[in-house]
């Protein structure tokens, strides 16, 4: 039987930015299925534009990005768009919720682009946020939430579909240090409960603390960090 | 993977409701934009047809539905000989003669009624729609079909002269009176026509036309084919008849109110058109404050297309509501403005009595809807196509917008637009329709539009080398320099509407300044004369020589009107025989260039402005006139400008008329009194010599009279225009102050990290207040300049190819300075209004709002 695939897989990655100033060159990483991987580095060192990358929202100058086996670089836009919907999830660090939308329907948002059926998914969308503690408030707006609030249906949208691969942006960066322990011990467990790979950028110790591996990204690549 | 990667329909809902619940405002005035055109263009359309369906049936009574007619060229109609000729033609079965004259009942006053005097036998065989009958008021009984003093009265003439069946009246027509009894009615012409119809012979002795006919009516033979009779029937007919057929009468009576209807429809469109900028301008707004929720969309799984769908989506749902609801806004209107201004909607080109009753037509509804719709696409398409190409990544930081200062915006695609459009403008007529001179002024507005961004950049420019300017106007001046798309799109309405207005302003003026200098040249005398409906008639020359010889007259110049079909398909002209003098012209015309002078033995003629373009004439050729029973031939010696004849008049000299014709009688003259003398008395003691059967019929008048008459039918006639660039222009402002408004407060968030960095609430008011005015202003000074130059396709290329008459440009500068002061006034204050309505949320929830 062969092995599993990783969940993610970069393969002699490298990416100039306008201005020529090359980020990373030759980058390799694979994420196990269910793995947790907190990535770390100095502002500027291209952290956001790997998670895009990774994401499929940014194009490599060279090297391959793989989600499950599968090559992004040979899925056209459309394809990598279905790729998102379906096998990643995402957190940022502004939570981006929609505004208009209830906070039920945030949540089902990525089930029914997907074509589930609305009603199925509003009901796993309930259920989902007892499960981040915000039972029965499904039918409130955006506008009624605290930070932390956001940020727990942020990772309920992100986990809703079930996705193979969770891509987290600072995660915990728009919340005082006790809320955002609270919110990243919320993700951790909820991430590891559904069996998803995640990749964490941020600058929270606390969040190195608690990943299955930290590496630090800089000009000469990835590196795994001394204790962590 | 293609099928899933397309739209989920739950999605789409929920985002489109979730927005349109968020801001049921904007997409309320969206559809009502959209509603307001399409309901204009509709009623404008359904009016018109109403109109024309109305007028078919009044051709149609007249006619009595004959297979075929032969149609006298001017009123003095054809020999009767030919009605035996033509009885006798292959493939006839029944002829009708018929005397045709317009009349009117005395003491009516100026309501006129078209008098058939027919023979009731013949009449039965080929139009027996024309036949007598009883209307539920009784006949008289006794008098047969011939009785020379018989009159049947259609329903309508009948209501209108307050007459029944049994009264006594007295008909006025060609110059004559005579007295005749109501004996019954005409059953099977209908409600809405005025018609009177009394025995042949009686038309002919008692209104002089003996031996003269205006027209035989024919019924084929069955199984005669139409085209082959009226070949044979063509051979038969002398030069002053023609064949008229129900297509060529349905021409001609198309194009009486064409251009008219056609520009009307235009003018509607352009609401409609400034219903799609409005829609524009809400799309790109809703577009550009939604950029990072449709970055998170297209982050979560919406693919570029399934986001393109949803806006399109978005656009066309406007459309559909707002052409719906336009549908049915635009029957009420139509209902109205039937009820109101009748089928021509002021335009004065149907004498109908009646309203005509309003016309449903689903086709018309179907086409106006998809035009809605389209607009509202349209409006939809560029904001959607910028929203798909925004990269998700980028546009999910930067919240808002995120126009690069540095791009330089690029004139070239306004430019090609308003290149291409002075092109069209220098195209032919299609169709005897200025389609090309629309497509010009619609390529120029677009020009315009596009244009805005490199436009308000480099007007702004200048400002931004201003030294140490206040904090206010450097914030205002440099936000609008470095996001000239945002300003942009804010100018398109400001632009669009003033330009259009401006256009029409210009034109309108031009027209009724030119009419003003024309009516000034064309009545240089003290006192005018004119029979009404007097085309057979007129005063005789014992009566002339009276009127000339009356106390306090200094010079009396005498002129015969009549009118000449030349051909079936079109209107009739004017043929004016005038006292002009063909070595100086000049002197009784308004020539347009110089008159040629006249080769020996040669009769010349002066042709108005609309007949040399409509017949496609020119000074220097001859021309042939169906005059007294034969064709004779003229020379054209010039062109005169003539704003009363849409249709086209000819001026012929007095003596050459009478010589052609042999008619003595005249029906108009031009009187110059002695100094001193009072007007007044004069035209008592004119009114005095008059005979009595004329005397009813004469109207006196004097120029400033005729010149208050004449701008108050031009001002009718431009009420609908004037409502409809109104409503133009009110779709327009209500876009400008949407979008300020909607710009204004999707600025919350800049606001309240400028009063955290230490700006003043004042000052922040302050910048709006420039930004407002600013953008105001290069919306003003663009739309008058593109405003004027649409005007110029309009005077130059529309009014020409639609109406065949130039005109003077004319600028109301007054009109022009106080919409500037109102514009600039309205952004100014609609920007202030909006940032009060922004700045009210308070500074720190605003800098702390995540979209």
């Amino acid at each position: 039987m062969p092995a599993a695939a990783p969940a993610l897989a970069l393969r002699s990655l490298s990416k100039t930015v306008p201005g020529g100033r090359r980020l990373f060159d030759g980058l390799d990483l694979a994420v196990a299925p269910g793995e947790v991987v907190a990535i770390m580095g100095e502002s500027g060192v291209g952290k956001s534009t790997l998670l895009n990358l990774i994401a499929g929202l940014d194009q490599p100058d060279g090297g391959a990005v793989e989600i499950e086996g599968a090559a992004l670089s040979a899925l056209d836009d459309d394809a990598r768009t279905v790729m998102r919907r379906d096998r990643i999830g995402f957190v940022f660090q502004a939570f981006h919720i929609l505004p208009h939308l209830t906070l039920a329907q945030n949540i089902a948002l990525p089930l029914v682009l997907a074509h589930a059926d609305g009603r199925e998914a509003l009901s796993r969308a309930e259920a989902l946020m007892v499960e981040v503690g915000l039972g029965g408030r499904g039918g409130d707006y955006a506008a009624q939430l605290s930070g932390g609030e956001l940020q727990r249906i942020a990772i309920a949208r992100a986990l809703v579909h079930r996705p193979a691969l969770i891509l987290a942006d600072e995660p915990t960066g728009n919340l005082d240090p006790e809320t955002g322990e609270k919110i990243l011990d919320l993700f951790l467990t909820r991430v590891r409960s559904f069996g998803a790979a995640a990749v964490i950028v941020t600058h929270s110790e606390r969040a190195a603390a608690v990943a299955d591996r930290t590496l630090i990204l800089s000009a000469q690549g990835l590196a795994a960090r001394h204790g962590g | 993977m293609a099928a899933d990667a397309r739209i989920s329909g739950q999605a789409l809902r929920w985002m489109m409701l979730g927005e349109w619940r968020a801001r049921p405002g904007r997409v309320v005035l969206a559809a009502l934009a959209i509603a307001v055109g399409v309901a204009l263009g509709f009623a404008v359309h359904l009016v018109n047809l109403s109109a024309l369906d109305e007028f078919g049936r009044a051709i149609r009574a007249v006619n009595g539905e004959a297979d075929l007619q032969v149609h006298a060229t001017g009123p003095a109609g054809f020999d009767e000989g030919l009605y035996p000729k033509l009885a006798r033609a292959p493939g006839v079965a029944a002829a009708s003669p018929a005397v045709e004259l317009t009349a009117r009942i005395e003491g009516d006053g100026p309501g006129v009624l078209t008098l058939l005097g027919l023979d009731i036998l013949r009449a039965a065989q080929a139009t027996p729609s024309l036949l007598p009958g009883d209307l539920g008021g009784g006949v008289v009984e006794g008098q047969g079909p011939f009785d020379p003093e018989a009159l049947r009265l259609s329903p309508a003439a009948l209501k209108a002269s307050g007459r029944k069946v049994g009264d006594t009246v007295t008909l006025l027509a060609g110059g004559r009176s005579a007295r005749f009894k109501v004996v019954g009615g005409l059953p099977g012409v209908g409600d809405s026509q005025r018609v009177g119809v009394i025995d042949i012979a009686a038309a002919q002795e008692r209104f002089g036309q003996l031996g003269r006919l205006q027209r035989i009516d024919l019924r084929l033979a069955q199984g005669a084919s139409h085209d082959q009779v009226a070949a044979e029937v063509g051979r038969l007919i002398p030069v002053d008849a023609e064949i008229v057929t129900a297509r060529s009468e349905a021409r001609r009576s198309d194009s009486l109110s064409r251009a008219y209807r056609v520009n009307l429809e235009m003018l509607a469109m352009v609401a409609l058109l400034t219903g799609g900028f409005l829609v524009y301008s809400a799309q790109s707004l809703s577009v550009t404050r939604r950029r990072s929720q449709f970055a998170l969309a297209r982050v979560l799984g919406l693919t570029r297309r399934a986001l393109l769908a949803q806006l399109f989506v978005e656009g066309g749902l406007v459309g559909l509501i707002g052409a719906g609801g336009g549908i049915l806004l635009g029957l009420g209107l139509a209902d109205v403005a039937l009820r109101l201004l009748g089928g021509d909607l002021g335009g004065g080109f149907f004498s109908s009595a009646s309203r005509p009753p309003l016309a449903f037509a689903p086709g018309a509804a179907a086409v106006f809807m998809g035009l809605g719709l389209i607009v509202a696409l349209a409006g939809s398409l560029l904001p959607a196509i910028e929203a798909g190409r925004a990269q998700p990544a980028v546009a999910l930081k930067t919240a808002g917008d995120a126009t690069d200062p540095r791009h330089r915006p690029s004139p070239w695609w306004g430019a090609g637009l308003l290149i291409a459009g002075a092109l069209a403008a220098l195209a032919p007529p299609v169709f005897d329709l200025p389609l090309f001179g629309y497509a010009a002024i619609a390529l120029m507005l677009a020009g315009g539009v596009a244009a805005m961004p490199w436009l308000a950049r480099a007007m702004l420019a200048p400002l931004r080398r201003i030294k140490n300017p206040p904090p206010a106007a450097a914030l205002a001046i440099n936000r609008l320099w470095g996001a000239p798309g945002q300003a942009a799109i804010a100018l398109c309405g400001i632009v669009a509407s003033t330009s259009l207005m401006v256009a029409m302003a210009v034109m309108v003026s031009s027209f009724r300044g030119s009419v003003e200098d024309w009516l000034v040249q064309v009545l240089p005398s003290d006192v005018y004369i004119r029979i009404q409906n007097a085309e057979t008639g007129g005063l005789d020359r014992e009566v002339q020589q009276a009127l000339a010889a009356t106390p306090g007259v200094a010079r009396i110049g005498f002129r015969k009107t009549t009118v000449l079909r030349l051909s079936p398909d079109k209107p009739a002209v004017t043929l004016s025989a005038t006292p002009v003098d063909p070595a100086h012209p000049g002197l009784s015309l308004p020539l347009l260039g110089a008159s040629r002078s006249v080769p020996a033995g040669m009769t010349p003629v002066w042709l108005s402005e609309p007949m040399a373009r409509i017949y496609d004439l020119h000074p220097g050729r001859t021309m042939s006139l169906p005059l007294n029973g034969g064709a004779r031939t003229v020379f054209i010696a010039g062109v005169w400008r003539d704003y009363a004849r849409q249709f086209g008049a000819i001026a012929i000299p007095e003596a050459d008329y009478t010589r052609l014709t042999g008619d003595t009688r005249r029906t108009d003259a031009a009187i110059d009194l002695i100094p001193g003398a009072s007007p007044q008395k004069v035209i008592a003691a004119l009114r005095a010599k008059l005979p009595p059967a004329e005397a009813a019929q004469v109207e006196f008048a004097q120029p400033r009279e005729i010149r208050a008459v004449a701008l108050r039918i031009f001002d009718r006639s431009f009420a609908v225009t004037y409502a409809l660039e109104a409503i133009a222009i009110i779709v327009g402002l209500t876009g400008v102050a949407a979008t300020f408004s909607a710009q204004t407060l999707a600025r919350t968030k800049e606001f309240g990290m400028l009063r955290h960095v230490g700006v003043l609430r004042g000052q922040v008011m302050a910048m709006l207040a420039i930004e407002g005015a600013l953008l105001g202003l290069v919306g003003v000074a663009a739309g008058l300049s593109l405003g004027v130059a649409m005007s110029q396709v309009l005077i130059h290329v529309v009014n020409p190819q639609s109406f065949h008459w130039t005109m003077e440009t004319k600028a109301p500068l007054g009109l022009f300075v106080g919409l500037a002061a109102a514009l600039i006034a309205a952004s100014a204050g609609t920007a202030v209004l909006a940032g009060r309505s922004a700045l009210s949320s308070g500074a720190v929830r605003a800098v702390r709002e995540d979209w």
